[in-house]
């Protein structure tokens, strides 16, 4: 278990300093606050828990992981090509012209991907469609599915909540990157979710509190069994911007083109912390 | 497709969209991979009888168009092959952004059923009719545009698409349409159909506006007008070269329809004849950019000139000279 903790561990390393490169030598700049939330969801989720065939990735048993917060895309691609579905080199290609990899994912160009998404609040319907699909099938693949929180307050999300609970979903596993921001602020102080373990425990779903980052809580929450058949919420408390002193934990990590200067030092900090690690 | 030695149809005089129901049982028995949605409506949009025969298909998502429209696009991603059904004004309006994005854009082939298209709800009101619903599918790209002239078309576009690599959108009625296929038939898609060769003037008309029209057809033989007859129950893909060579015969045409004039199959019909330069007068007639009133559906079709009447009267005027 310590030993794959530090592999998980140093993937998610890896995959930091990928969002930071391509933060840093973008067009115009990436949604940096919100992927260096996902590292270690992303490292858990494509190289522990999910069954994928980089080589087959249409592989009809395959686990399907559905990005519902398409903006999340950096963290994503970088999971993806390390896993080897593309070259990794494709990532200094992010967001120019007609280039596989884009701000919001297009599953027409990038191989391996399910779904494009980037209009919040879709992803979960879908999930809760290949899930009930998989059901009808009685096969045993799993669906993922990766939200931000900011995304709960489309009401989409909430006929979806409402109908993943109705079919008894076990097989559907939300993750909820909890950064608690929106592009606008706090989420507390713009549209307030909390207490959102009770409501989402009132729809009846399996809700388990995670810190985000921790690859053994992560790797615990993912392998707990459901109990009564309910579909499984991992609220994830991630730091919008962890690992960029000068942002994190602020609105302003949402968007933009990170300084030469920052991102050299925000990857010194990561070195130093990969060799803790 | 009217050889004589053919029996009628059995789903002749039904509603289109009770045809749907029959139809789609009958698909349910040939590809088990059918998986059929409503949105709290199976029985008003004819999925009772596929929920019975095949509940482990069926999916009911609650009064939730989003949801819908979601769902169906995540079965895809596990081989199945959607049928989402709903009235037409929710999936076009209501559910509009995830038709667009996770099924158009993904090129998912989900196919969305509606009923209660045009006036047919009648009684309901502005808010349950859908006169925008062609205007919204034909823009997404990639999207088929289906709108079946009455219930006989409507299994013979069910039957066609049922295969078809992408996303489908068809439209139905609320109402039985008048009669204009009594025979079953192979749909050709994108193929217009000449129903009446006329000479003076053409009417191209689509769904149940094609009915109301071959009646409005014997209206103007009265007043010896020879007017020619089109079904064009293929929006989208639309045989533009097809359709140009039928259009060049005629000086006059009108199009009819139960949808707004602003985009439907008037505004389709006006693209063809303005990039073949064909030298014509032309005249869209439908639902004039307003929003409906409530009432009987014969009342409305006749108070917005969609009966056969109304069309005879709408033609001559427009064409007085």
């Amino acid at each position: 278990m310590e030993a794959k903790i530090i592999e998980l561990s140093k993937i998610a390393a890896q995959i930091d300093q990928d969002i930071l490169t391509t933060g840093r030598d973008c067009a115009v700049g990436v949604h940096i606050g919100g992927n260096l939330t996902l590292s270690q969801i992303m490292a858990v989720l494509f190289f522990e828990v999910a069954h994928l065939d980089p080589k087959n990735p249409k592989w009809q048993n395959r686990d399907r992981i559905i990005l519902s917060k398409g903006h999340g895309n950096v963290a994503l691609s970088s999971a993806m090509a390390r896993k080897g579905f593309f070259p990794l080199e494709e990532l200094e290609k992010f967001d120019t012209f007609n280039s596989m990899l884009s701000m919001h994912i297009d599953k027409h160009r990038m191989p391996g991907v399910e779904i494009s998404s980037g209009s919040l609040g879709h992803g979960l319907s879908v999930a809760v469609g290949a899930a009930l699909g998989a059901k009808m099938d009685k096969a045993d693949w799993q669906t993922y599915c990766i939200i931000s929180d900011g995304e709960l307050e489309e009401g989409s999300v909430w006929e979806a909540l409402m109908c993943g609970a109705n079919y008894h979903l076990d097989n559907l596993t939300v993750i909820l990157d909890r950064d608690m921001f929106t592009i606008e602020g706090h989420t507390e102080d713009t549209m307030a979710l909390e207490p959102l373990a009770d409501k989402l425990k009132a729809f009846n779903w399996f809700v388990l509190e995670v810190d985000g980052h921790n690859i053994k809580e992560l790797l615990d929450a993912f392998n707990q069994k459901s109990p009564d058949n309910k579909p499984k919420f991992i609220i994830a408390n991630t730091i919008k911007g962890r690992g960029v002193a000068s942002i994190e934990g602020k609105a302003s990590s949402h968007f933009f083109k990170i300084s030469k200067e920052e991102a050299e030092k925000a990857l010194e900090a990561l070195k130093i912390a990969d060799m803790e690690a | 497709m009217n050889d004589n030695k053919q029996s009628q149809s059995p789903l002749v005089g039904l509603p289109s969209r009770k045809a749907y129901g029959k139809v789609i049982v009958e698909l349910g028995h040939q590809n088990e991979n059918i998986v059929a949605l409503s949105a709290d409506l199976a029985g008003s949009v004819n999925l009772s009888e596929f929920a019975k025969e095949f509940p482990d298909r069926f999916v009911n998502v609650g009064v939730a168009e989003q949801d819908l429209m979601g769902v169906s696009a995540g079965l895809t991603l596990a081989g199945k092959i959607p049928y989402a059904s709903t009235y037409a004004v929710f999936s076009a309006l209501r559910a509009a952004e995830q038709v667009r994005t996770d099924i158009g854009y993904n090129g998912l082939p989900v196919r969305i059923v509606s009923t209660h298209g045009g006036i047919t709800f009648g009684v309901a009101g502005a808010t349950h009719q859908a006169l925008e619903d062609i205007a919204v599918f034909r823009t997404i790209p990639g999207m088929a545009v289906f709108s079946p002239a009455d219930a006989v078309e409507t299994a013979a576009i069910l039957r066609a698409t049922v295969d078809l690599d992408g996303p489908v959108y068809i439209r139905l009625s609320r109402v039985a349409e008048k009669t204009v296929y009594t025979q079953e038939f192979e749909y050709q898609i994108g193929k217009p159909d000449l129903l009446i060769p006329g000479e003076d003037v053409l009417l191209v008309a689509t769904g149940m506006e094609v009915g109301e029209t071959m009646d409005a057809v014997k209206l103007l033989e009265e007043k010896g007008v020879k007017a020619g007859l089109l079904n064009i129950s293929t929006i989208k893909p639309l045989d533009v070269k097809g359709l140009a060579e039928i259009l060049k015969n005629y000086k006059i045409v009108m199009t009819v329809e139960q949808h707004n004039v602003i985009n439907g199959l008037g505004s389709a019909v006006a693209e063809v004849i303005a990039e073949a330069n064909l030298n014509l007068k032309f005249h869209r007639h439908g639902i004039m950019d307003i929003f409906t009133t409530s009432g009987p559906y014969q009342d409305l079709l006749s108070y917005y000139k969609l009966d056969p009447e109304g069309i005879r009267d709408t033609l001559l005027q427009v064409f007085d000279s």
